[in-house]
């Protein structure tokens, strides 16, 4: 199996805190890994060590090694800008840009570093828009706030946006945890097409949103790697018994 | 009939004296305002607007020289203090580690608790003794550095609030931290921003003393940014303290003209910085 992105005995450090301890995973190319855990136990801060969004806090110190394509991102030569291009990101809470309209959010990765052809970004809109099944439900109002979309709405925006810079991997971030059940869903079919194109790793607090979406799944606890297999193998039959206790709602 | 209670006699003391202290605050402003608008607005007339003074002795002409002089002074001190305080206050929000982030805003609230006088002493130093002629440019100097504080401190408060989560949506995206900056945080704290400048400006328009010995005023329309410059709190002083009873009606109608820009001002800034959740 081919890995697109190699975690390699990756450490964070928040000060005097060690957040996250020698945890190592490989993330196959075109499928989607889960990383679930207990509230703290450091799966989001794994995740945002993806895209070096810990790099905006100066208190944060990452060390091993993340590899994209062979390449580590850590490495001194490497831009991480070109890197957050590479690796998009979805978070939580529904992020749009409150002072832009639908269309100019689609684009927004294209109108905030320079200038794009009107063809060009209409195509771009109308592809990303229909890639996240949104386009129907917004074509005639693209002028419009996306504070007036739902918090669903507002979500898939979020990611048509994120596709729209064609990314190669995707992290999401508890990207239904802000939701209602009837955007989840359509949040979880939307992942189940995305793995066609990109490599998607998303976290996630609850275990069936994994055992639904994902090919693999990594277990961390307290910070460290407890196992990570296929998401079959770790809801089915799991190497140890933290991860079964985890998995069978023994704690968490 | 029933004594008030020790309790609500006390009450009615501290009420008492509450609404005293209110209209303690309030009336200095309605009196100084009510005094100016009496004294100066039979002296305004379409001449004020359009004449410089005239010579001692003639009756009549206007502070239209201040006036200009005042906007060129506002207008140069801007053009040096709003970026610097706009992009000093992002270097704070921003990318400033926590050491260097304090010694800037303790360096601010000393700058903006520095006697205006001294800032003029400052820029009659810096300008006025290097170019040996009093000048525009100095007087806007002065002023820029009254500006800076002002517009770095509230610039800083308002990109503090800005949720981190934009900040995140745009890097996502790869889109480099200085271009977020400019486009994303800043774009949405715009409002605050302008509320903080429009203060600013408020506050340097009436400035007299750091033009004392940097503009110097100026009877006359100035040619050149490297001459002296007539500003508006200038004449007004000038003509306050002269003893020609025309100057003085001159210096109310200046007067108020200067206190109906900065209500102006404040009420500009203040409705642009009003809470949208309060509405």
């Amino acid at each position: 199996m081919n890995a697109k992105v190699n975690i390699d005995n990756l450490n964070v450090h928040f000060g005097s805190t060690h957040a996250v301890k020698g945890v190592s995973i490989d993330v196959p190319e075109n499928t989607v890994t889960a990383i679930i855990g207990p509230s703290g136990c450091g799966k989001s801060t794994v995740l945002r060590s993806l895209n070096r969004m810990h790099d905006l806090f100066p208190q944060a110190r990452v060390t091993g090694k993340v590899l994209l394509d062979g390449g580590d991102i850590y490495d001194r030569s490497v831009d991480p800008v070109a890197i957050r291009r590479r690796i998009g990101m979805v978070f939580q809470k529904p992020n749009p840009f409150p002072a832009m309209s639908i269309h100019d959010n689609v684009i927004a990765g294209y109108k905030l570093i320079g200038r794009l052809k009107k063809s060009d970004a209409d195509e771009i809109v109308e592809s990303s828009l229909r890639r996240v099944a949104l386009w129907d439900e917004v074509k005639d109002r693209l002028k419009s706030s996306a504070m007036e979309l739902s918090g669903g709405q507002q979500q898939r925006l979020c990611i048509a946006r994120t596709i729209a810079v064609k990314p190669e991997v995707i992290l999401m971030d508890e990207p239904c945890s802000a939701l209602d059940p009837i955007s989840t869903v359509k949040i979880e079919e939307l992942i189940n097409e995305l793995k066609e194109r990109y490599t998607v790793v998303i976290v996630t607090h609850n275990m069936q949103q994994a055992a639904r979406v994902s090919d693999y799944t990594a277990f961390l606890y307290m910070g460290e790697l407890i196992e990570c297999d296929t998401t079959r193998k770790i809801f089915t039959n799991p190497e140890k018994s933290q991860t079964e206790d985890y998995i069978t709602g023994r704690f968490g | 009939m029933r004594m008030p209670s020790l309790r609500s006699l006390k009450s009615a003391l501290m009420t008492f004296f509450m609404a005293a202290a209110t209209v303690a605050v309030l009336l200095p402003l309605v009196i100084i305002f009510a005094h100016i608008v009496k004294m100066g607005f039979s002296s305004l007339s379409p001449d004020f607007f359009i004449h410089i003074p005239k010579p001692t002795g003639e009756s009549g002409g206007g502070m239209a020289n201040g006036m200009a002089g005042s906007c060129i002074l506002i207008v140069l001190a801007s053009g040096l203090g709003i970026p610097v305080g706009v992009f000093g206050a992002m270097y704070l929000v921003e990318y400033g580690g926590s050491r260097i982030s304090n010694v800037i805003r303790f360096a601010a609230d000393v700058l903006s608790g520095v006697p205006s006088i001294i800032t003029g002493m400052v820029a009659y130093t810096l300008m006025v003794v290097p170019m040996k002629s009093f000048s525009a440019l100095a007087g806007a100097v002065a002023l820029a550095l009254i500006m800076i504080p002002i517009v770095l401190r509230t610039t800083e408060e308002q990109l503090k609030m800005v949720p981190d989560t934009l900040r995140e949506a745009s890097l996502a995206l790869g889109v480099p931290l200085w271009r977020t900056s400019l486009r994303v945080t800043l774009r949405s704290a715009t409002k605050g921003v302008m509320t903080g400048i429009l203060l600013a400006i408020a506050r340097i328009s009436g400035e007299t003393a750091p033009l004392l010995f940097t503009a110097l005023g100026n009877q006359f329309w100035s040619k050149k940014l490297t001459e002296p410059i007539a500003a508006m709190p200038l004449q007004i002083f000038n003509f306050a303290i002269s003893p020609y009873e025309d100057w003085h009606r001159l210096a109310w109608a200046g007067a108020l003209v200067l206190v109906t820009l900065m209500f102006a001002l404040s009420l500009t800034a203040r409705y642009l910085g009003r809470n949208k959740y309060q509405s």
